[in-house]
């Protein structure tokens, strides 16, 4: 028995995340007194595989295919599928990447299991494993425990401190060939691309204000825009603020846009999803101006005003004003 | 062109949650719910393809009762009918059994196209359009910004990370899971919520299933880090915060 982290790799380079779930990975492989074991995909893989082994854990799977030269679900699943029947894994860690979403939950279901995806932490009493995972976007936790073996696990970015690795590697290194068929692939993947240019750049800003859904309506934007040029700080926002349009795309803070570290973040009615928070969490201070005293954010930010931002904002504008005169 | 679209009712994204008696879900009794926001970007996907290729729209949802609201919002906004798959307690059930009750629900259907959101608001598990499409035998696409029905095939854009995008050709039947904010909403008209209650809702009882995934505990999480809360009126918290900006930040 063992503990099977899948490392991910995009064009031979490694997903930094995939170093967090092998600390993750390696929580259930000491609970469960298991050896720790990681799986790399990839057409040629033993390269990746063999810095790997520099990692603390006992054995690395190079799982080498030609139809696995670009991802794609059904090939992911079929390569995973016969190497976790052959390796009889009780514990199948990833981490909670978009690759890692688009497939894991369908080989989970290949073994009639269900996935628990987006782990926050992982406790263990007495060889019982409980994961814990944000529900509501944050605003609770929830403590789950799956029955049956294996158990398929993901865990969110920063969750975990990523594992060291030795100067030398120490474990086996083993090339896995799994059994794949062209004609069973349904997905055919172009050129990954990314659209037009930015012409913002927010990473070298050294004061943000960052506006969410808080702000309510689009005619309520100036209420920020004020306080951006009050400081002279650029304005940015979290997603649905760009997805309603009401911000340029390239003003968007997160997983999905752009990664910020100013001297100053502030967020102004945006309670804190995880999708945001990876976007800022390198900000110097943080300020947190919401509503809701349970919102996430106020665990990020070292400043903090819960009540209305229609009230506190337009003060706040007043004040600097003031400071600065 | 066929299309099911899979929507559920989460509690509404303001309302305040409270944990139940018994610690392992919410208490509902004070909740309002509403479409799943991303399901609602499924949907307004599903009646854009409709007005492009002509077909129909079925809406899938399960849940208790109070479902019915959203699936009449669904008719009314354009959908030509629905299946409510009745389940008592939804909070409560992993993806696979979600899914699986889905795909039990669909027997007989044999839809071209399934959308459904990226991820529920309340669970977030993500999962549910992916287990349906494996437990169907239909390829899939998660995270879809963009749909264009080939014939036989289907070409997607797929979100990745840090602004990345591909284009995936799947093969149909296909499962697509969509992302938010891809298409405006569209708004219910008087016409069309006048026109909903005529429209067939077959309900339908839940397949037995059992979720492997037990919640055992939902709670408040605890804060590692507790930001420093200013306090006072808005005059008197600008002041702080002025301060703090001034002496700590130096950034005024």
């Amino acid at each position: 028995m063992s503990v099977l982290v899948v490392l991910e790799q995009n064009a031979g380079k490694w997903n930094r995340m995939s170093f967090e779930a092998l600390a993750a990975g390696k929580t259930i492989a000491d609970a469960l007194s298991v050896p720790l074991h990681a799986a790399v995909l990839g057409s040629s893989a033993e390269a990746l595989a063999k810095e790997a082994a520099a990692y603390p854990l006992a054995k690395v799977f190079a799982v080498q295919h030609e139809l696995l030269a670009h991802y794609t679900p059904d090939g992911y699943t079929a390569a995973l599928e016969q190497l976790i029947k052959s390796a009889k894994t009780e514990a199948v860690v990833f981490p909670h990447t978009y690759q890692v979403r688009d497939y894991a939950p369908k080989l989970a279901t290949r073994f009639g299991q269900a996935f628990v995806s987006d782990v926050v932490d992982i406790k263990s009493e007495g060889g019982k494993i409980s994961f814990i995972r944000q529900l509501f976007q944050g605003k609770l936790n929830a403590s789950v425990e799956v029955a049956g073996e294996p158990q398929f696990v993901s865990v969110q970015a920063g969750a975990f401190r990523t594992a060291d690795s030795a100067a030398t590697a120490s474990a086996t290194v083993e090339t896995f060939s799994p059994q794949l068929d062209a004609a069973k692939i349904r997905s055919k993947p172009e050129d990954p691309f990314r659209e037009a240019q930015r012409s913002v750049d927010l990473s070298a800003a050294e004061l943000i204000v960052s506006v969410g859904r808080g702000i309510k309506e689009k005619d309520n934007l100036h209420v920020v825009e004020e306080l951006a040029q009050a400081l002279g700080a650029e304005l940015a926002a979290s997603r649905p603020i760009c997805d309603n349009g009401w911000l340029p795309m390239e003003r968007q803070v997160g997983s999905s846009g752009q990664t910020v570290s100013p001297k100053v973040y502030f967020a102004i009615g945006i309670s804190g999803a995880i999708q945001h928070l990876v976007g800022m969490k390198g900000s110097k201070m943080v300020v947190a101006i919401n509503k809701d005293e349970n919102a996430p954010i106020f665990e990020t930010a070292d400043y903090g005003i819960v009540g209305d931002l229609f009230e506190v904002v337009p003060a706040l504008v007043e004040a600097i004003k003031k400071a600065k005169a | 062109m066929k299309i099911i679209v899979s929507v559920k009712q989460v509690p509404s994204r303001d309302s305040a949650l409270k944990v139940n008696s018994a610690g392992k879900w919410l208490d509902d009794s004070d909740l309002s719910f509403e479409m799943n926001e991303p399901d609602a970007y499924a949907l307004e996907e599903a009646l854009q393809l409709k007005e492009k290729l002509g077909g129909e729209v079925v809406v899938l949802s399960a849940g208790p009762e109070r479902v019915t609201q959203t699936i009449r919002e669904a008719l009314a906004k354009g959908a030509d009918r629905a299946i409510h798959v009745e389940v008592e307690e939804d909070g409560a059930l992993d993806a696979l059994a979600t899914a699986q009750i889905l795909a039990k629900a669909l027997e007989g259907e044999s839809p071209d196209l399934i959308l459904t959101g990226l991820q529920s608001d309340d669970l977030g598990y993500g999962q549910t359009g992916v287990v349906l499409a494996e437990l169907l035998g239909f390829a899939h696409a998660t995270i879809v910004m963009e749909v264009e029905p080939l014939g036989a095939t289907v070409r997607v854009k797929r979100e990745l990370e840090d602004g990345w995008f591909q284009n995936v050709v799947l093969s149909l039947p296909a499962v697509l899971t969509i992302q938010s904010g891809i298409k405006k909403l569209r708004y219910a008209t008087l016409m069309g919520i006048k026109k909903a209650k005529t429209k067939e809702v077959k309900k339908i009882p839940a397949a037995a299933t059992k979720s492997a995934a037990q919640i055992d505990k939902v709670y408040l999480p605890q804060r590692n880090k507790q930001s420093q809360i200013l306090t006072g009126d808005p005059k008197d918290v600008a002041k702080q915060l002025v301060e703090k900006l001034k002496f700590e930040a130096r950034v005024i």
